[in-house]
């Protein structure tokens, strides 16, 4: 075990430092510290022209193979990267969900012309992409999709017909990425497909959600005989439940080193605030300040192994990788607690009217959300039991 | 950075696993902790003999293996997995890093030399029988005496106290307080003036004594360092132990947890193996989750204890690397010892099932050198207290 890294590794530390520090200025300064999870609907405009920034200094993808626009960073160096933008304050990403998933699915499982015609936009920081999984009536049983997509042989499209809801950011995207029932008679995750479906067109409606912060950032997206390309499936016609599980791995990147800098940041504005308040002369909230701490440090250290370890041969996440989604929204739902009880009385009282929630306030709102979407905490322990223990299933309720 | 075991660690892991899988069994451990002395003295002798375990961290040049710290935790995971009965974690966990934290030359090749290639054991004494774990737990005191010192005082949960071959003990001068005045001495347990008496603990697995001092006289050859500033390298060694304690705890953490999925696989309820019923699956992902995450916490504070012992820039992390982990791991351990006990039902109560052996197991470790609420009010110290925090 070395933790170290090398002289290289910290060159390439103080290169994107540097970089930050002398880009995250002027116009983009109002920008630090913003646009996290729970703050996504700020400066939609302003984010966007960052994205771009970023692009032309290299700093999108960068864990991307170089073919493909990328930076081709080693997994030290990603790690540096999402450390070092957190630390800067770097605002949240618009572009994240391309990145993170929709550019690596594509890699891993587009054609040549998929990867040609979207790629490029990502990296440029001037496509934007949202998720379009979850449904009404697929929540937790996420099989259970029901939008459908027939193959129209005339007009030689892909048309789709359904409900998504949960999308983020699908009011700012260009393109969403939908898992849609291809074979109309099949169940669960048997005849699916996965689509790239493009926003601006007609047959596709997004509505917000206003949330329990009174912001919205996620959104109800309708699809009314919107229209995809023959050639924007990925995999074949059936395949779609196989492409979307292999994107759920890469939502265990790096990146999560990122997300842990961003919870550092607000535990150390809770830490800050206990100090002025005299909460922290509370034995009671010492020990949950101690306790978040730790927990904090551990969840880098368990990042670190996800890392450095190899996955099974049979590709299955290793133990430290299932536990890591539970693990950190049921930290962050207390952080959020914990924010609230070193406010006291105050943590009542609003930046303004009608609604205007401050920092914290509107984290301990989102955070009621980590333990829910991505796989509630239930679900995550039915497969931390099932696939981490071996454990057997509940017997299941044969489908309608 | 590379956060994983080398190969030759594995390979060290894997052999201790094997070995131990072998001689600490349900019955080995049952009469072992059925004796005072609370270990098999053939088996130690031939740990020491052929595994060589207790030189596995000491340099070369005094006798030992060379290796680290990272394989002191990977041995100490198993001796926890398997509740192996034995004094490596006195002699080797505190008493050998109290020689090699503070020790000179001469005492260095003395004592480690015997640890090492002589088969004698050792442990080191600091408590008075006080709730923490801090500088004021040091109450024996002692007076100079020209070059030479005189020791009086009593000391409680000493760590295989009873039958060590050489006790390291702490004490601090007449009229001092706190961090102030501390100094560690070389006592050989035949040494006149010292008594110690086990005593006899609901984790029978690891033995415990209490050790008096009455006007034991030391030559100015048994003081470890400096008079009177030895609190900072006491510290250090109960942090370096704290870390193989908590290695040690993650060990308890697998294998109730290993038992706890094998027993509630096979136990058959409603016509259905209690396993599948998701009150029973999600008790048993919430002590995965805890077992991952202590053990991640652990190999950390590994790599900073190595570095702490070894030179490097995570030195100066070793005490809240220790506290988290000693904190995290002494919850998790007492939490799903709880839960395995409560997933067994009934047998699980019983003496014959190995769950109370953990369970015990999780109390007495919890307590051992700071609880978790201990450990994290040392945390939030070093946070809330601070003037200026970074």
């Amino acid at each position: 075990m070395k933790l170290s890294f090398s002289a290289e590794d910290e060159q390439f530390r103080e290169e994107i430092a540097a970089w930050l520090n002398d880009n995250l200025t002027g116009e983009f300064a109002k920008l630090k510290y913003r646009g996290g999870p729970g703050d996504e609907h700020t400066f939609p405009q302003e984010r966007q022209q960052w994205e771009k920034k970023l692009a032309e200094g290299g700093w999108t993808c960068v864990g991307w193979p170089k073919e493909y626009g990328g930076r081709g960073c080693s997994i030290e160096q990603q790690v540096i990267f999402f450390e070092e933008y957190a630390r800067a304050g770097a605002p949240g990403r618009v572009g994240h969900i391309g990145e993170g998933l929709a550019g690596p699915t594509l890699i891993a499982f587009g054609t040549e012309e998929q990867k040609q015609k979207y790629l490029p936009g990502i990296v440029a920081g001037s496509e934007l992409w949202c998720q379009g999984y979850s449904e009404p009536g697929a929540g937790s049983d996420l099989a259970n999709v029901k939008t459908k997509a027939r193959f129209d042989e005339a007009s030689g499209k892909w048309i789709l017909d359904g409900q998504k809801v949960w999308t983020s950011l699908a009011h700012e995207s260009d393109y969403c990425f939908v898992i849609a029932r291809t074979d109309p008679d099949s169940v669960a995750h048997k005849g699916l497909g996965f689509f790239l479906v493009k926003m601006d067109q007609p047959g596709v409606e997004v509505r917000p959600i206003e949330q329990i912060t009174g912001t919205s950032e996620f959104n109800e997206v309708f699809f009314d005989g919107a229209e995809c390309d023959a050639q924007d499936i990925v995999g074949a016609p059936g395949d779609g439940w196989k492409v979307a599980m292999g994107l759920l791995g890469f939502e265990r990147g790096v990146s999560t080193l990122g997300q842990q800098m961003q919870f550092q940041n607000e535990l150390d504005q809770v830490v800050e605030l206990a100090r002025k308040n005299g909460a922290g002369q509370d034995p009671t909230i010492r020990q949950r300040i101690a306790r978040a701490h730790a927990e904090l440090k551990i969840m880098r250290y368990n990042a670190m192994r996800m890392l450095s370890g190899q996955s099974g041969s049979d590709g299955s996440l290793q133990k430290e990788a299932l536990i890591y989604k539970l693990f950190w929204a049921t930290w962050h739902r207390s952080l959020g607690e914990l924010a609230m009880d070193v406010m006291g009385p105050e943590c009542e009282i609003l930046e303004g009217g009608p609604y205007e929630l401050s920092r914290l306030q509107s984290m301990y709102l989102f955070v009621r959300s980590d333990t829910i979407y991505g796989g509630t905490n239930q679900i995550q322990r039915n497969i931390i039991a099932e696939r981490g223990l071996g454990m057997p299933k509940e017997p299941r309720v044969a489908a309608k | 950075m590379e956060f994983a075991f080398t190969e030759e660690q594995e390979m060290i892991r894997d052999t201790a696993a094997a070995f131990l899988a072998e001689v600490s069994t349900s019955e080995a451990i049952r009469q072992a902790m059925a004796t005072e002395r609370g270990y098999d003295a053939e088996l130690w002798q031939r740990i020491c003999g052929e595994m060589y375990w207790q030189a596995i961290h000491v340099p070369e040049a005094y006798g030992g293996m060379g290796l680290g710290y990272v394989e002191v935790v990977a041995m100490m995971e198993q001796m926890g997995r398997y509740l192996l009965c034995s004094p490596f974690f006195s002699t080797v966990c505190l008493a050998s890093n109290a020689l090699l934290v503070l020790g000179n030359e001469e005492q260095k090749s003395q004592w480690l030399g015997k640890l090492c290639t002589e088969g004698l054991t050792a442990t080191v004494a600091f408590n008075g029988g006080v709730n923490r774990w801090d500088a004021q737990c040091v109450t024996a005191t002692y007076r100079r005496d020209g070059d030479a010192f005189l020791l009086n005082g009593d000391y409680r949960y000493v760590i295989d106290g009873h039958t060590s071959d050489l006790i390291i003990v702490a004490a601090r001068e007449e009229g001092t307080s706190g961090e102030q005045g501390v100094s560690l001495f070389l006592v050989p347990a035949d040494t006149e003036g010292v008594s110690s008496s086990w005593l006899p603990t609901m984790d029978q697995a690891r033995k415990q004594a209490s050790l008096q001092l009455v006007d034991v006289a030391l030559s100015a050859g048994a003081l470890m360092g400096e008079a009177g500033n030895g609190w900072p390298a006491l510290a250090t060694v109960i942090d370096l132990a704290s870390v193989a304690l908590a290695a040690e705890q993650v060990g308890g953490c697998q294998q109730l947890l290993d038992m706890t999925v094998d027993y509630t696989t096979e136990r058959v309820q409603f016509n259905r193996p209690i396993a599948s019923f998701q009150a029973v699956k999600h008790k048993a992902a919430d002590m995965m989750l805890q077992t991952e995450v202590a053990r991640s916490g652990v190999y950390y504070a590994a790599c900073v204890a190595q570095e702490a012992l070894a030179g490097g820039e995570l030195a100066s992390e070793l005490p809240e690397a220790a506290s988290v982990a000693k904190s995290y791991c002494s919850d998790a351990y007492f939490a799903i010892a709880g839960d395995a006990l409560q997933l067994f039902g009934g047998v699980g109560f019983t003496w014959e099932y190995d769950v109370h052996l953990y369970f015990k197991r999780a109390k007495s470790s919890e307590h051992l050198l700071g609880n978790g609420a201990a450990h994290r009010e040392r945390l939030a110290t070093l946070l809330l207290d601070k003037e200026d925090v970074a």
